[in-house]
């Protein structure tokens, strides 16, 4: 038996990026709720992601979805020393930005004003992509995410020096290139198992 | 067992480097071990998680995990591929990302690329429409839509082994990178 593949009418699919809440519909059928064991519940992490079709679609595989979201809230959700969290979700945006996922963009650059208060700054990497210039953090951070995202990598010595010239230590070089691995992760699973629609996520 | 990241980027196992991330560093090792090592029986076979993982490791070109993950396929069932392995690499490396953004203000960004096409006689139906795929999700992901997936159902990919091949090209795509950058890192430290 073929596997059902979920149509959706977007007619309005966003096609730049921003800052406003976006929503996102999976191709393939999420579980039902009723069907989720206590493994499965174990996996959402946050009981409140079962009412959320990208969880519920992962959830399809509860071992790897349980041990990408703890790793995913050590690197950008622990506080002990390192990158500020404003600067990790920069990586997050810029990384989203330059594999061109619309909705991961959408959110980390959300936590990247939160956590800066610095909108149109954010706004300005949206805009502009990667070769947008900002302050020499921000732009080392940038460029950073550019070299580790392509391939073939280019991330070198002289990325660690940039970094390191804005103030970072090794702990919190290590929070930006976690930061940029980790949304190489993220970017590819939201981008292929479903479309970015307009407005809120369900 | 010994951690994936600290072997790619040639840490010692008790490294200041990744010390103050502890749950990152537990888990990034869990997923390796749920999706190469500890598989759950029912899905996807380990066997095909190896070919399409060296295919993915080769497109990145990064050596220390080129020979890691070699090492398991040779010993898996999935041997007798490593040939056809190289041959996919070695015709599907290009440089990425590219693809193209949907239809507006950023199609001006648009950036095309090759779209590989996978030898079905030498991988057979199944495995060559998940090579296809991974090379779609490593250089171009912003191109994956709803055809991408038609094209694994029609080759007869299960909603969840989907899920399955998704989750492991993409947690490929971060360990590589993680591993490749604090190589860099610990070099310069």
């Amino acid at each position: 038996m073929t596997e059902t593949v979920l149509t959706h009418e977007n007619p309005d699919e966003p096609n730049v990026f921003t800052q406003d809440m976006l929503g996102w519909e999976p191709w393939l059928p999420p579980m039902d709720e009723a069907d989720l064991t206590e493994r499965h519940w174990t996996a959402l992490v946050q009981k409140g992601r079962s009412k959320m079709p990208y969880f519920m679609l992962l959830a399809r595989d509860p071992d790897i979805l349980e041990y990408r979201t703890r790793t995913d809230m050590d690197i950008f959700y622990n506080p002990d020393a390192g990158l500020p969290r404003a600067d990790r979700e920069m990586a997050a945006a810029a990384t989203s930005r330059y594999n061109g996922c619309i909705y991961c963009a959408s959110v980390h650059s959300r936590f990247a004003t939160q956590h800066s208060k610095r909108k149109d700054e954010v706004q300005k990497l949206l805009d502009q992509g990667v070769s947008a210039r900002i302050d020499p953090r921000w732009d080392a951070i940038t460029d950073a995410a550019v070299a580790l995202t392509s391939i073939p990598m280019t991330f070198g010595p002289d990325h660690i020096e940039a970094l390191r010239d804005t103030g970072m230590d090794d702990q919190a070089i290590a929070d930006a290139i976690y930061a940029i691995s980790f949304f190489n992760w993220a970017n590819r699973l939201m981008l292929s198992l479903g479309p970015t629609t307009p407005g809120e996520a369900n | 067992m010994t951690d994936v990241i600290d072997t790619l980027a040639g840490l010692p196992p008790e490294s200041e480097l990744r010390a103050a991330r502890p749950t990152a560093r537990e888990y990034a090792q869990k997923s390796y071990e749920a999706l190469f090592v500890s598989v759950r029986e029912g899905l996807m076979p380990v066997g095909e998680r190896l070919a399409v993982t060296c295919f993915v490791a080769g497109l990145h070109g990064d050596t220390p995990a080129m020979e890691h993950y070699a090492g398991l396929l040779a010993e898996s069932d999935a041997a007798g591929l490593s040939d056809a392995i190289a041959a996919a690499v070695a015709a599907g490396r290009t440089e990425g990302p590219y693809g193209a953004f949907p239809a507006g203000p950023l199609s001006a960004e648009d950036t095309p690329g090759m779209v590989f096409k996978a030898d079905a006689d030498a991988l057979g139906a199944r495995l060559a429409a998940a090579f296809e795929h991974a090379h779609m999700l490593v250089f171009h992901p912003r191109d994956a839509g709803r055809d991408a997936i038609v094209a694994l159902t029609g080759a007869g990919w299960s909603a969840t082994d989907i899920v399955t091949l998704s989750q492991m090209i993409s947690f490929l795509s971060f360990q590589i990178r993680a591993g490749a950058g604090l190589r860099v890192l610990a070099a310069a430290s």
